[in-house]
């Protein structure tokens, strides 16, 4: 037993033990096995009635100490043996009353009750409802300062709208563009790798061009800005909600909603349409490098070839689509950032959950019009 | 435990009327009923925990009782239309603990949006007013600065100045002076009582403060984390002297006299 020299045990009369300590007791030292201990302790034929603890030079402790002592207190406690520490330095004494004078108190330590599965299934499923009921109810004040804003009633600082303009509009401009030319390019190659066997390359362009204002624009630069902007909403919100800026905004009398969420969905609603047309344009232009150097097909060919078949139907389809998505990226944003708790990790939290809800939320509202829009044949 | 009030001519300005605070199911604080006079410093005191900050949501309109009324004069706050509420939240100050000053804006731009939100008054003397709301509390020339330029005791006396900016009948502190110096905290005290001296506002003080509570109180509510509700009510000097409550004496002497 390595600890030799740090424990010894005596016993001056069968049901009675003396422990001498010494040698390094501090986190630094070699550490004393509990279970070794207790064997050494149960040396004595009869049952011990009291121990008392003596201390030898060098002797050196820190906390290591006192968490064996409090074992071996605890231990005393339960085999009704008296523990006698008078030998001790006085700090150990000290502090070994400091951690017994509160006693623990029952109920603090959280036991956290295991469900069954099922409740566990019903619970998130009531909390999905739930979180339903909160979204539309916000969409629905919403739609109020909405309302109030087109009868000019609405308040919030111009200067500030035009800043969300700003970075939800010119601000996303180059990654809207590098993302854009790339997807259109990929568009491309992938089609062209399977048209090329019927030699069909031409129809690349219907591919991009219809892939593209039809669906991808619009879907990549909701995603993008989901990312960028929706997050940032959620951030900013619950920022404030920490430092409690929006409590001081509602004891002045001014609705967050207007002040706060009207701007930033605003601002988001006008440009996402705009963002989505330049990436539309974008897109085509990459399937038009694609074409024109991979798969040597005139220039001019191309674009004829994209203009027969995009109507400006199929724009309207992504531009409507952009609308919604805008709405749906800004309100999860807000909404969330809106929910924050008042830490840092919830600021966090709120920031996933805006991204995931509205990612979740374009996905689904992409699915459900193409769907729509197939059916009434746009 | 005396709860009436000797010298009670002095109209009523807020009234707490059987009120229970929750969050949930877990009860906070029940039956607080109390009186706040017009042009008193008033103070919520009480150990940590104890609900002093929910009991001040409470007064400023965050939280809706979860029994209970608080009137405001004679109109009782639940129960107005919205119109009026937000016309009473206009004659509210409150300074919240951590200043709550509107980081993307600067100091100018605070103060400035009470009184462009809510008056009809052109640029200039907007500009003007603002200049000298923050004069008052010492930082004239700071109109450029933003929140997170400036020391914590500034943001909180910026908070002070934004809360003052539509000259407020009362004013809401919450725990004004934690995170300041010594030094800080007592100019802060100071300021408080000169501004309800000068101005005759009504004063709410949130404050574990001893030292504040004595220097600048004139009217108090003890709230008791374990009763659940307030156990003493009154001038805090007298409270001292003369309440028989261990649970206060120990909290107004540092837990000297037990």
């Amino acid at each position: 037993m390595k600890n030799n020299k740090m424990l010894e045990i005596t016993y001056p009369v069968e049901t009675a033990a003396v422990i001498s300590l010494s040698g390094d007791w501090s986190l630094a030292g070699e550490s004393v096995s509990w279970s070794e201990f207790m064997q050494k302790l149960g040396g004595s034929q009869q049952p011990l009635e009291a121990i008392s603890l003596t201390c030898r030079q060098p002797f050196n402790w820190d906390s290591r100490l006192l968490t064996f002592l409090r074992k071996l207190d605890d231990y005393a406690d339960a085999n009704e043996i008296s523990l006698d520490t008078a030998g001790l330095p006085d700090g150990v004494q000290q502090l070994l009353h400091l951690s017994q004078v509160v006693p623990e108190r029952s109920g603090v330590q959280g036991n956290p009750e295991r469900n069954s599965m099922l409740q566990q299934l019903g619970e998130k499923t009531l909390g999905v409802v739930q979180e339903a009921r909160l979204f539309t109810r916000f969409v629905g004040e919403w739609m109020i300062a909405l309302s109030r804003f087109v009868l000019g009633r609405a308040k919030f600082r111009r200067s500030d709208f035009i800043l969300f303009l700003q970075s939800a509009g010119a601000d996303a401009l180059p990654i809207v563009s590098l993302i854009s030319i790339l997807v259109g390019a990929i568009l491309a190659f992938v089609g062209a790798v399977q048209l090329q066997m019927f030699g069909a390359e031409i129809y690349v362009a219907n591919l991009v061009g219809l892939g593209t204002v039809r669906e991808m624009g619009a879907m990549m630069t909701a995603i993008i800005m989901a990312g960028r902007t929706g997050s940032a909403y959620a951030a900013q919100l619950g920022t404030m909600q920490v430092n409690e800026e929006i409590d001081a905004l509602k004891t002045l009398g001014i609705s967050p909603m207007e002040f706060l969420v009207l701007p930033r969905s605003l601002a988001l609603i006008i440009m996402l349409p705009l963002l989505c047309l330049w990436a539309d344009v974008l897109g085509i232009l990459g399937g038009v490098i694609v074409g024109v150097t991979l798969l040597d097909i005139a220039l001019l060919e191309y674009l004829v070839q994209t203009q027969e078949a995009i109507t400006l139907i199929d724009i309207a389809v992504g531009i409507i689509k952009s609308f919604i998505f805008a709405g749906v990226i800004s309100l999860s944003g807000c909404l969330r950032g809106l929910q924050s708790g008042r830490n840092s990790s919830a600021v966090g939290n709120a920031t996933t959950s805006a991204m995931v809800t509205a990612i979740l939320l374009i996905v689904i509202w992409d699915a459900l019009t193409t769907l729509i829009f197939n059916q009434l044949g746009i | 435990m005396k709860l009436n009030h000797a010298k009670a001519p002095v109209p009523a300005h807020i009234q707490v009327e059987d009120l229970t605070m929750s969050y949930g199911d877990v009860l906070i604080q029940r039956d607080l009923n109390f009186c706040i006079r017009r042009g008193d410093i008033f103070i919520i005191m009480g150990g940590s925990g104890c609900g002093k900050s929910t009991l001040l949501r409470h007064l400023i309109g965050l939280i809706k009782p979860a029994v209970g009324r608080i009137h405001y004069a004679a109109a009782s706050f639940w129960e107005m239309d919205e119109q009026a509420r937000n016309a009473l939240l206009r004659k509210i100050g409150v300074l919240y603990q951590s200043g709550a000053l509107w980081t993307a804006m600067t100091l100018a731009e605070n103060v400035a949006l009470p009184l462009q939100m809510y008056t009809d008054l052109p640029g200039p003397e907007i500009a003007e007013l603002v200049s000298y709301k923050l004069s008052l509390v010492g930082l004239a020339g700071f109109e450029g600065y933003y929140p997170s330029e400036i020391s914590g005791g500034m943001q909180k006396r910026a908070g002070l100045a934004r809360a003052m900016a539509l000259d407020p009948d009362i004013l809401f502190f919450d725990e004004p002076s934690a995170g300041l110096d010594p030094v800080s905290a007592r100019l802060l005290d100071d300021l408080i009582l000169e501004l309800s001296q000068s101005l005759g506002t009504t004063v709410v003080v949130v404050t574990h403060e001893l030292a504040s509570i004595f220097a600048i109180g004139n009217d108090s509510v003890f709230l008791d984390p374990v009763a659940k509700t307030m156990i003493a009510q009154g001038d805090p000097k007298t409270l001292l002297k003369q309440s028989d409550d261990p649970r206060v004496r120990r909290f107004l002497t540092r837990g000297e006299e037990q």
